[in-house]
């Protein structure tokens, strides 16, 4: 990667949701990362650990009631959480485009496809409805889809998982956003179709410069497309690295842990899988120490005073006071 | 080697109504043909995608779905002629963990009433102080666990309870129905550990049904692939995973991403083209040659491939199998129109 400047940099983001006679939560806090033109970002996290809030927030998405979000949101330099309702109505779809998890719910059932994906450049970019019309169809045909002047006509119920989401995509890459973030985008979708739908990302976001977010639980996708991987835990960044050395050595215990939990298809049969006790917390416990600290097999006394800062240490940044071993021989690193 | 539960040509076809939404007749062929066999002890993962049919299939054999056609036999009897009370004594040999932890406890109900529900449906008798406890101890819950409700836990949790109900009866046989696909990635580990333990302790033999293969890897002896109603593989699972031999299972493990780049960047990918043909309207001859990048002009679409064997306890329906493994057929470009199938 170049060492140009970051497309987008999120600096000490956080959300909190206040909720009358309860106690405010602090869903996002301390998140920062930043993406350069054309990257490929990861943001790993498990339900609850507060990645699709922190993309939500990059949007000016959430809703202005009843949630305080402060820091800063860099897009080339403006900061998007200053800006007013009007100006992230210019920049949304144009500049930064997203896709959300569950097609079915973020289409209208009641419109047609067409109409859905033309509004975008007709908005946008005030192209006449013809034009727009034949670069839907352009675009659809583009993601995979066949006959896109028959698709165009049907409405999203009329269309299978994998098509609908591949809709979204062409909606979201229809006025060549600089920044796509995508939420969760295959994580309905079955195995088959998932590979279908990341490679038409793969391809999609290459051809079009764009930069990637990624949001998602699942490392292996993340191991197959992201060059640099932000893992969260409990509302904050605890791990941030480029994809290989992540891989071939997680220094953060959760990390680790995930790693060493998963089933992996290319692993002997019978291979142990190495639980993380417990569960993620509900509420965001970083006042006393590091949160992760009571599901930590690496844990020392000090983990439980101060919440530890998100810090560089050897290659990468990361938020603990007692990080694995640098070199700790991996499946990955014993495959080289 | 004895099956514990054997399958032989099971088809469960679901009628379509002739109404103002679906106004042709026909059926949905579910299961369409389904032979099987689980060894006592054994663990059997069935994996596929959704709309495969694996679901009903595992439904089927408790006699929750209707069978069209064919015949489930456990341990020497017939489940599928048997009514009344002859089924429900054989369900107590048999029972189900579910998917959503969450929906399939009633919210309403302690969990020791959870607990002790089916040993009260099946006129058992039982010393609730010493039978709820230590249901409880053997999924690793405490002893208190039995008098809060549902809400009070983890999906982890939740789930474990569900396993100490299924296995309140002391069952031989257990289906788990994607058992850890509900739950967050660091606590599937944790509920896969609990199912292999309690096998090695009962002695239980399971059916997994996944749509995860590296999950069903993990578990599973034997491995039986479905796609659109029926088995198109079914072998060893090491056999399996080391050298799949039906186009769509090569497929199938070839798009399941692993957490490992260097793995990711040297793996060969076989991308299918389009979606699931409707199992109301399946495709004739071979189901999968509609997306099959090996498809051969002859017998293809026009003949059904039955189960052979390839290998020792390898079984394949595909007609070119062995000349895939060889390389004489290469895989060609399937178009999207092609595989387009209506929806």
């Amino acid at each position: 990667m170049s060492s140009t400047d970051p497309l987008l940099s999120v600096r000490n983001l956080a959300v909190t949701f206040v909720v009358r006679g309860q106690p405010a939560v602090r869903a996002v806090d301390e998140v920062s990362f930043d993406i350069r033109p054309g990257q490929y970002v990861g943001l790993v996290g498990e339900s609850g650990s507060g990645k699709s809030v922190s993309a939500l927030a990059v949007l000016g998405l959430l809703p202005s009631r009843g949630v305080q979000v402060s820091g800063n949101v860099l897009y080339r330099g403006t900061d998007l959480l200053t800006q007013s309702d009007a100006e992230m109505r210019k920049l949304r779809g144009r500049e930064i485009a997203m896709v959300f998890q569950d097609p079915m719910s973020s289409l209208n059932p009641v419109v047609p496809v067409g109409v859905q994906v033309t509004e975008v450049i007709r908005r946008h970019e005030h192209a006449d409805k013809a034009e727009a019309r034949d670069r839907a169809e352009s675009l659809l045909r583009k993601v995979g889809i066949p006959d896109p002047g028959r698709r165009l006509r049907e409405y999203p119920h009329q269309l299978s998982g994998g098509m609908r989401q591949r809709v979204l995509i062409a909606i979201a890459l229809a006025c060549s956003p600089k920044l796509l973030i995508a939420d969760e985008p295959t994580t309905a979708l079955d195995v088959t179709i998932q590979a279908q739908v990341l490679e038409v990302l793969r391809e999609l976001v290459a051809d079009t410069d764009a930069a990637l977010l990624l949001i998602t639980h699942d490392l292996g996708v993340v191991a197959g497309l992201c060059d640099d991987v932000n893992v969260m835990y409990a509302g904050r960044v605890v791990e941030s690295s480029s994809r290989n050395q992540l891989f071939a050595a997680p220094r953060h215990p959760y990390t680790g842990g995930l790693l060493a939990s998963i089933p992996r298809l290319d692993a002997p049969r019978g291979a142990p899988l190495h639980p993380i006790p417990g569960s993620p917390t509900q509420t965001i416990p970083w006042d006393e120490g590091c949160a992760f600290a009571p599901r930590c097999h690496h844990k020392i006394d000090a983990c439980l005073g101060t919440a530890p800062p998100l810090e560089p240490i050897g290659d990468r940044d990361l938020r603990c006071v007692h990080p694995l071993d640098a070199k700790r021989p991996t499946t990955a690193e014993a495959g080289r | 080697m004895t099956a514990l539960v054997s399958v032989e040509g099971l088809k469960v076809h679901f009628p379509l109504r002739s109404g103002s939404l679906l106004r042709r007749g026909g059926s949905v062929k579910a299961v369409d043909g389904v032979d099987l066999e689980i060894s006592q002890g054994r663990t059997l993962g069935l994996v596929g995608e959704s709309g495969c049919g694996k679901t009903t299939l595992g439904r089927a054999l408790l006699r929750l779905a209707p069978i069209t056609e064919g015949r489930v036999v456990f341990d020497g009897t017939d489940v599928s002629s048997l009514g009344g009370r002859d089924l429900r004594r054989l369900r107590q040999e048999m029972q189900m963990v579910f998917q959503d932890p969450l929906a399939s406890l009633n919210p309403r109900q302690s969990i020791e009433s959870i607990l002790t529900e089916p040993l009260r449906a099946h006129g058992i008798a039982y010393d609730r102080r010493r039978r709820v406890p230590e249901l409880l101890d053997q999924v690793g819950l405490p002893a208190s666990a039995a008098q809060k409700y549902p809400h009070e836990f983890s999906g982890g949790q939740r789930q474990r309870i569900g396993i100490a109900r299924a296995i309140a009866l002391e069952p031989r046989f257990v289906i788990a129905d994607e058992p850890v696909s509900a739950l967050d990635v660091s606590i599937q580990a944790q509920v896969l550990n609990l199912l292999e333990e309690l096998q090695d302790k009962l002695g239980l033999t399971y059916l997994v049904i996944a749509h995860d293969l590296a999950v069903v890897r993990h578990l599973s002896d034997d491995v039986a692939v479905m796609y659109l109603g029926g088995v198109v593989e079914q072998a060893d699972s090491d056999a399996l995973y080391a050298d799949p031999q039906h186009p769509y299972t090569r497929a199938l493990m070839s798009a399941v991403p692993v957490p490992d780049p260097i793995v990711e960047a040297r793996r060969e990918r076989i991308l299918l083209q389009g979606d699931l043909p409707s199992p109301a309207d399946p495709p004739v001859g071979c189901r999968f040659h509609t997306r099959c990048p090996f498809r051969q002009e002859t017998r293809c679409d026009t003949e059904r491939p039955q189960l052979r064997l390839v290998g020792p306890g390898h079984q394949v329906a595909c007609h070119f199998a062995q000349d895939i493994a060889a390389g004489r057929i290469r895989p060609h470009q399937v178009t999207p129109d092609e595989a387009a199938v209506e929806t």
